[in-house]
């Protein structure tokens, strides 16, 4: 029971970095109809100008540990924004009204490039985050075996639930938000009653590297290692989860990130560490195969 | 960025191109403070270091500023003084780096994507006459009509010249094991129009059907070939039956997952696959049983002693390439002759609108099965000869880079052009090979690229995504039969 318990905690952990990104990928598909392979790689991005950022604010020698999180947080969140958005104007944008496949060909050549050009700028080796916050609060112990919830582990989970709320009111409240759910249902008519399309898909995509770059600080602070190869993994689970979710579906995001995190916990705690990838992706064919829909996404009409 | 940007009457205004180009500079220095500004260093101790070069962020910004300016320019009409300011640039850039100046030959890079964007505007903008159409003389048709049989007898003789060295030679056969990767790929992703992120796994399975055969039954190279072809058309025909029903890009990510699911099996799976260390000693190729060795075992004659020459390990060598020649040459021959039948037809059909072939009466499952399948198959072959040549294979040599390679030589070279795809090869494969102190920017020039192609050219460097039969051919071209061979001879068949 308690061996459970504390792989509960550790998917919901994972679970919450995946539906942060997750939610990128759910955005894009529902605004523009393609897979944006790049986005892993975003993540990356930022996990690497969150560690940048640290190191930064130690040469400062700033002292109070959350404020320290608080100004990388910010500090991630507006730099990596800004990959996203040159991905998508120099990628994506000049490929609207190509022939199907082109944005995703386009995008898997941006997901290279943006690995390599990490890996020149960086180098190839693991970077290690030192670890900033330590402890945690033991919740149960029994038959030996202690269930910890880690500080770092309530932060992630605290931010993840914050940050989806603030979300929720930016697309469901503000102006911004209209804007994104009438491109997503047709754009063209949104474009005649004066939206900017060009520029809304553009935030799309900013807010969407927004919210990787939190997922991206999150897994620096809790692995505590990044490389630039990371971007690749999560990127993919993060896609299962969105899938599995509902493709287009904001709270499906979140849903299918915290499932794919659960069902990579146990799997891992109870079965082979070795094939839980393997778990994952076996999930994303049965979910394609039996309910392409996903749990919570509206079926795709197919019009001539 | 646009192509197509309409051209004003005269003269510019000067102030939105500056504005143009301070917000491109404010961008570039928002990407690149963070990233290029700063370098992370191990410090002793465990903790993390910063270097800063800001030197190189000011460069990228100037950088990207000033080609903003001179695509503005470009777009008002003065494409050539841009072209002999860049073309100056890029040679004295590239001189520099030479030198060993990374800087400089990245800058270097810029001012040549500049010129040759500068240099199409000035041809275009070139005084043509009203009625001027670019016809192209008949001695040109005829070049083009004999290029892939000069291709070809330039293949036979190559192990002959006198230039050709073993090492040489090792590079022809890996760009060969990549044109017959590419030539097998095309079926599944420029015939069928299905994008296969996973076409590695097919080698991979080709590869370890060898080598798990050799390991434990003794297989030869030429019994294990066909079941390696077999088994991988297998897999495919698995892996397809459930997920072709699904919409193009979910089918990428389902085939990519597919593919890190057998490397992941492979680095696993001690028992069979040997995990991490892989297979060796795999046996080489034999002509006819007769092994490539200096002295013959009991019973056995060598190819040296059997033709009375005197033994080199060359021999070994031009036999391997005559091998993937030809296994090469059979794909393409199967690629041209089933393009002309009916499976290949409702191929091309089903690319362009698979509602419309629905209606008509094709089953898109079993349409698209066989084109996976066969694809597969071939990518079987070509695992069964890179076994065979390396002697030794391991997981590292199928991971999602090497799909997205075989993926970028066909999308590079015209999705459905045969000889696009050899080109293509040669120049993302071979090259490399050749400049190996660029190697670390091997990778990143392949992202660009990418990009790049699906950008400018969404249709690849050589070809038009032909249909293979018209209803109504062009004028001209109905003498020759209603096969559309007219629209073959412009690039969509070799």
């Amino acid at each position: 029971m308690e061996y459970f318990l504390q792989q509960l905690i550790n998917g919901l952990t994972l679970g919450a970095i995946y539906g942060l990104i997750a939610i990128g990928y759910t955005m894009v598909y529902g605004i523009i109809g393609m897979i944006n392979f790049a986005h892993g790689d975003v993540f990356m991005i930022g996990a690497f100008i969150a560690i940048i950022a640290f190191a930064l604010v130690w040469t400062t020698g700033l002292a109070s540990i959350p404020l320290a999180i608080l100004l990388v947080l910010v500090v991630t969140m507006i730099f990596t924004a800004a990959y996203g958005w040159a991905v998508e104007r120099i990628a994506y944008r000049p490929l609207r009204g190509s022939f199907r496949l082109a944005p995703l060909i386009s995008a898997i050549g941006m997901s290279i490039f943006l690995q390599n050009y990490v890996q020149l700028l960086q180098g190839a080796r693991i970077k290690p985050l030192p670890p900033l916050i330590s402890g945690g609060v033991i919740l149960t112990e029994g038959n030996g075996f202690a269930v910890q919830l880690n500080y770092t582990q309530m932060i992630i989970i605290v931010v993840t639930v914050l940050l989806m709320a603030a979300f929720t009111l930016v697309i469901t409240r503000t102006a911004l938000g209209r804007a994104q759910r009438a491109c997503e249902q047709d754009r063209g008519m949104a474009a005649l009653l004066g939206i900017d399309v060009d520029r809304t898909i553009s935030l799309t995509f900013v807010m969407g590297a927004a919210l990787a770059a939190v997922a991206g600080l999150m897994f620096a602070l809790y692995y505590g290692v990044v490389d630039f190869f990371i971007g690749f993994l999560a990127g993919l689970k993060a896609f299962t989860a969105a899938v599995l979710g509902g493709i287009g579906s904001l709270p499906g995001a979140m849903l299918g990130g915290i499932l794919i995190g659960l069902i990579e916990a146990f799997w891992s705690g109870y079965f082979s560490v070795e094939y839980k990838d393997v778990a994952a992706f076996s999930i994303l064919v049965l979910v394609l195969i039996f309910r392409p829909t996903g749990l919570l996404g509206r079926p795709e009409v197919e019009k001539v | 960025m646009a192509l197509a940007e309409p051209r004003p009457p005269a003269g510019m205004a000067i102030l939105p191109v500056l504005r143009d180009a301070l917000a491109a500079g404010f961008v570039a220095l928002a990407l690149a403070l963070p990233m290029i500004g700063f370098e992370t260093v191990d410090v002793s101790g465990g903790g993390l270091g910063l270097e800063t070069r800001f030197g190189a962020v000011a460069v990228a910004v100037v950088t990207v500023m000033v080609g903003r300016i001179a695509l503005s320019l470009i777009a008002h009409g003065a494409a050539v003084p841009v072209l002999a300011v860049s073309v100056t640039v890029t040679g004295f850039a590239l001189y520099r780096a030479i030198g060993g100046d990374t800087v400089s030959g990245l800058v270097g890079v810029a001012a040549a994507v500049l010129s040759i964007r500068a240099a199409i505007a000035a041809w275009r903008g070139l005084p043509w006459p009203a009625d001027a159409r670019l016809v192209v003389p008949p001695a040109v048709v005829g070049l083009r009509r004999a290029l892939p049989a000069a291709f070809l007898a330039l293949a036979l003789v190559f192990p002959f010249l006198p230039f050709v060295d073993q090492r040489v030679l090792d590079i022809a056969i890996l760009v060969l094991t990549y044109v017959m990767l590419g030539w097998g790929l095309n079926i599944v992703v420029g015939l069928a129009g299905l994008l296969d992120l996973g076409y590695v796994a097919f080698y991979a399975v080709g590869a370890y059907t060898f080598g798990i055969l050799a390991d434990s039954a003794g297989f030869s190279f030429w019994m294990a070939l066909p079941l390696g072809g077999l088994l991988a058309a297998l897999f495919g025909i698995l892996l397809g039956f459930p997920v072709l029903r699904l919409r193009g890009d979910y089918l990428a990510i389902v085939t990519l997952g597919f593919g890190e699911i057998i490397r992941i099996v492979l680095l696993n799976w001690y028992e069979v696959t040997g995990g991490p260390n892989g297979i060796s000693s795999i046996p080489r190729p034999s002509f006819f049983g007769m092994p490539f060795r200096a002295s013959a075992n009991e019973g056995e004659t060598t190819f040296a002693d059997f033709f009375g020459l005197e033994f080199s390990p060359m021999h070994r060598v031009i036999f391997l390439y005559f091998i993937i020649l030809a296994m090469a040459l059979v794909v393409n021959a199967f690629t041209r002759r089933i393009r002309r039948m009916p499976v290949g037809r409702a191929w091309e059909a089903l690319r362009e609108d698979e509602i419309a072939c629905r209606s008509l009466g094709i089953n898109p499952t079993n349409t698209k099965l066989s084109a996976f399948a066969i694809g597969a198959g071939f990518a079987g072959f070509a695992g069964c000869f890179f076994a065979a040549r390396q002697g030794f294979i391991s997981p590292e040599s199928f991971t999602f880079i090497e799909s997205a390679v075989i993926l970028a030589i066909v999308v590079l070279g015209g999705m459905g052009s045969q000889l696009g795809i050899v080109l293509a090869a040669i120049v993302l494969i071979g090259l490399p090979e050749f400049l190996r102190e660029l190697n670390q920017f091997r990778m990143l020039a392949f992202g660009a690229g990418m990009v790049g192609i699906m950008v400018w050219r969404p249709l690849g460097l050589l070809a038009h995504r032909e249909p293979t039969i018209r209803l109504h051919p062009p004028r001209g071209t109905e003498s020759r039969g209603a096969e559309g061979r007219g629209a073959e001879g412009r690039g969509a068949g070799q």
